[in-house]
């Protein structure tokens, strides 16, 4: 692997290599009080000089003192609204019985700009469950060609756990380019991995310098010294088994006496991948049309079966997600369903924080084996 | 096919339609188009109709290209491929789920118990079971149903009785005029079959309370909950597990199941709202 150096308008000219070459250049901005990721056509829409302050319940963006651009922790979006919509058509029909038109899709050619470890997992997460079985998602397969420029995480969120899910601060495999961000008195600088073959093609046309060793070293010391400033820390502990045992918990009631059912968590969850269906006809009932989009566990009827809904309480619906996401998935996958991005904790309107609720869970299942004993 | 669009359905004919009860009926499905592939017993198709929307329907008998699927009217959809009448286009998207794996029976005695529409997946099943007849040793069906004339298949029904190589028990919930047979729960009738552990093999199919109470009954008599199949629901929306509404536990039981054995099922089965 050979390691380069880019400055500020190596990273434009990286945008615009990328757009020349038909890609719609996703990356984070600032809008609405918040960093979001929008389509991108200049270096200026990134935030520089932008942080974030992030606790459960809490999000606030925060002025820094330097122009660093990727100083920031994720946001209230994923990568997810991207490469599985949040409502989109599936086919139509009509009542002549003429057959069934799959909805066509005009898919971009994505270039994600700015994904974390945490966020390429995720990605990874969500192919498996979308396009990892007998029968993939098109929508998804039409939409993963991706070029993927990942940034190192050397500024990990007050809600951040990757270290001890093991999906960060460095990204993981999977990219095109990665870059580390630099900003010091020596100047405001990317540090530049080549992953893949087509992220040589594209990054071959960015003027860039050899990184010297100095360089690299710092930007590797930035790195492994997030990885001991994480926010937050999954216990060390098998979760599936946990959740398994935890299935009759007392627990779940007193979560349920805080959780509000809203499913913000499920919305912000970058692997959340559950979706419900909708038929419409219009006005003439001539024609049909059939919608997807997203749902939740934490909805009622998510779970509705003829004659009622099977998770009726609060509880048993956040012991499904929680179950779900940090054990069942395993069953189900093959992997864990949450990748430490922390996003659930920051947007969760009371601050349900899910490290700290599985701690508690892992403490109760061992407590309970020890009274078995 | 299904690799580019697991969502998209392909057309089917009503070209039958036969009343099983005041609010079920068995619909015949021709293909339109190109047919689905062989569905085998236990596994279940989503059927659309127009307008109105999709559910999960478990086939209720194997007839070449032919689908055969038995309705019960109870939600907007299901009351709207109920009233299909021939002629009537729909949609089919499948075969999807596990399978009562019939073949591996051979050899062992089947005891079938069927609680209401229960009767309908496992229907494929007996039949399998008579076509090969020689093939198993016991075939019994232990079959419920709320009143006499709730019951589906009823001519055929009266047809296994007749037949001195399957044992018949049925039962309804309560008394009703004209029924001389017993009343009560599947699992009395049940606990009067004779059932050798070894050698049985239980299909199971009907409201969760009855499954349970049958599987503990066959436990009881030292049938192995591997060997105790029984036939579950939950909210399906997609069918190829990519909608994540069926969850039960571990399982997606659209791709784990619906057919999965009681050694799985119980732990599952037992956790309220799981």
């Amino acid at each position: 692997m050979s390691t380069a150096t880019i400055d500020v308008d190596g990273l434009g000219r990286l945008i615009d290599v990328l757009a020349a070459d038909g890609y719609q250049v996703i990356g984070p901005t600032v809008r609405d009080g918040a960093i979001v990721l929008a389509e991108l056509d200049s270096v200026d829409q990134l935030p520089s000089g932008w942080g974030v302050e992030v606790g459960p319940g809490e999000y606030r963006l925060r002025k820094r003192a330097d122009t660093a651009m990727f100083a920031h922790s994720a946001g209230p979006q994923s990568w997810k609204q991207f490469l599985h919509p949040a409502h989109r058509k599936l086919w139509s029909t009509d009542a002549e019985g003429n057959g069934f038109v799959p909805a066509v899709e005009e898919v971009p050619k994505y270039a994600f700009l700015g994904v974390r470890g945490c966020d390429l997992a995720a990605i990874g997460v969500l192919g498996g469950v979308l396009a990892g079985g007998r029968h993939p998602d098109g929508s998804y397969v039409r939409r993963r060609p991706l070029f993927v420029v990942g940034v190192n995480c050397t500024e990990p969120g007050g809600v951040c756990f990757c270290a001890s899910m093991g999906t960060g601060p460095a990204v993981g495999p999977g990219y095109d380019l990665v870059l580390t961000e630099l900003v010091d008195d020596d100047g405001h600088r990317f540090v530049v991995d080549v992953g893949s073959a087509q992220g040589r093609r594209i990054f071959d046309r960015v003027p860039s310098r050899e990184a010297p060793a100095d360089e690299v070293g710092l930007a590797q010391e930035a790195v492994a010294s997030a990885a001991g400033r994480m926010g937050r820390e999954m216990p060390a502990t098998d979760l599936a088994e946990v959740v398994r045992d935890s299935r009759e918990s007392p627990l779940w009631d007193d979560i349920a006496a805080r959780c509000l059912n809203c499913a913000n968590c499920t919305l912000v969850c970058p692997t959340c991948f559950c979706t419900t269906t909708e038929d419409v006809t219009d006005l003439t009932g001539e024609h049909a049309e059939r919608w997807q989009r997203w749902s939740s566990c934490f909805e009622l009827d998510f779970s509705y079966l003829h004659g009622g809904e099977v998770r009726t309480s609060g509880a048993s619906r956040y012991r499904q997600w929680l179950s779900h996401k940090l054990g069942t998935w395993y069953d189900q996958f093959g992997g864990s369903g949450c990748v430490g991005c922390g996003r659930c904790i920051a947007w969760c309107p009371v601050g349900i924080d899910l490290t700290a609720e599985a701690a508690r869970l892992s403490a109760a299942a061992k407590g309970s084996v020890d009274v078995d004993r | 096919m299904w690799t580019a669009e697991p969502m998209l359905p392909v057309r089917y004919r009503v070209t039958d339609r036969r009343a099983e009860t005041a609010d079920s009926a068995t619909l015949w499905l021709e293909p339109v188009d190109e047919p689905l592939p062989a569905i085998e017993p236990g596994q279940f198709t989503m059927l659309y109709a127009y307008g109105v929307g999709e559910v999960p329907i478990s086939v209720s008998g194997i007839e070449d290209d032919t689908l055969v699927h038995t309705i019960r009217a109870v939600g907007a959809v299901s009351r709207a491929l109920h009233a299909a009448r021939p002629g009537t286009v729909i949609g089919a998207r499948g075969p999807f789920g596990t399978t009562w794996r019939v073949a591996d029976a051979i050899g062992r005695d089947l005891v079938v118990v069927a609680g209401g529409i229960g009767l309908a997946p496992l229907r494929p099943v007996v039949v399998a079971a008579l076509d090969l007849r020689p093939s198993f040793a016991g075939v019994t069906v232990v079959a419920g149903a709320r009143a006499p004339e709730e019951f589906l298949f009823r001519d055929e029904l009266d047809d296994w009785a007749k037949r001195d190589d399957l044992e018949l028990r049925l039962t309804i919930d309560k008394p009703a005029p004209g029924w001389d047979g017993p009343v009560g729960f599947v699992t009395e009738p049940l606990a009067e079959v004779a059932v050798d552990p070894l050698r049985t093999v239980a299909f199971l199919c009907g409201p969760e309370p009855m499954m349970r109470f049958s599987a503990n009954l066959l436990l009881r008599k030292g049938v192995p909950a591997c060997r105790i199949l029984v036939s579950l629901e939950r909210n399906m929306k997609c069918g190829v597990g990519l909608c994540g509404h069926c969850q039960l536990g571990p399982a997606l039981l659209c791709r784990d199941g619906p057919v999965v054995d009681y050694a799985y099922a119980e732990p599952l089965l037992s956790v309220k709202e799981l």
